[in-house]
């Protein structure tokens, strides 16, 4: 099933997809360059920018994450929908 | 341990139902040169690869699983609201008579997917010049399904995965270098 969501959770959902493809593609690059200093503050710029957008997200939309790493509304709100191809 | 996250990498939106670029598209799902493929090649590579590689197989493995999500995205929304005879008229006839329209891992001509489509030789360069190979296989069968393929919305996202392909061999043959450079201090030092 699809469900429709509002606007804003489609707008702030991208932005995370956006930064987290950032860390994705810093991260890769520094497996193979461990000592470039410029990456690794990017690397670490884009964590803490990615970790309040989900913080916001997960504030209006629920946990993004499952096992501890996202706090839970009552009722358990993990196991809401939409999931990721239902979106 | 891996945690599940409630997103996809990169959106992925499709124009119409589809079923017959769904059936294209399981060749990426279960085939030879898959996502599924791709994924457990790595991971299952980087137990015995030398230490400075491990980190970039054990992250290109799990970004792959991110991929095969995507793939599994696609196929399930070019074929939800197709009828039984969509689905036959698109040569899904034989699917949909095991499955309906439930995923599986098979490739394109309906092939279950098999672990001899991937190897762990156990020798670092044998191994990586596998996984560059296999990049580049993928990255040629989105492109053969990209050229098949009239759904621009779709196409946006076969796109980023192709290029994804492109980053993971670049990567892989850095790699290769690295080791190269290993070895060689090894013997002369």
């Amino acid at each position: 099933m699809s469900k429709k969501m509002p606007p804003e959770y489609y707008q702030m959902l991208e932005e995370i997809q956006a930064i987290d493809f950032v860390i994705v593609e810093l991260n890769l690059y520094l497996d193979t360059h461990p000592d470039d200093t410029a990456a690794i503050k990017q690397f670490n710029e884009a964590t803490k920018r990615s970790m309040e957008l989900k913080a916001e997200f997960e504030k209006k939309f629920g946990p993004l994450m499952h096992f501890g790493y996202s706090f839970s509304n009552y009722p358990f709100n993990w196991k809401d929908t939409p999931w990721p191809w239902q979106v | 341990m891996w945690y599940y996250e409630k997103k996809l990498q990169y959106p992925v939106r499709v124009s119409t139902c589809n079923p017959r670029l769904a059936k294209f598209l399981i060749e990426q799902y279960g085939g030879a040169d898959g996502e599924l493929a791709a994924a457990l090649r790595y991971l299952n590579q980087r137990y015995t690869i030398p230490d400075k590689v491990v980190g970039l197989l054990n992250d290109i493995g799990t970004e792959e699983f991110a991929h095969l999500e995507m793939i599994a995205t696609m196929v399930y929304k070019l074929t939800k609201d197709a009828s039984p005879e969509q689905l036959r008229d698109a040569g899904l006839g034989d699917h949909y008579a095991d499955h309906d329209r439930a995923l599986f891992y098979h490739n394109a001509a309906g092939v279950p997917f098999t672990a001899t489509y991937i190897q762990a030789k156990g020798d670092p360069i044998a191994d990586l010049y596998e996984d560059i190979a296999a990049e580049e296989k993928a990255r040629a069968t989105y492109q053969w399904i990209i050229d098949m393929s009239d759904d621009p919305d779709l196409n946006d996202a076969l796109k980023f995965l192709r290029e994804r392909e492109i980053v993971h061999s670049q990567r892989f043959r850095e790699a290769v270098e690295i080791l190269k450079e290993d070895r060689g201090k090894k013997k002369y030092f």
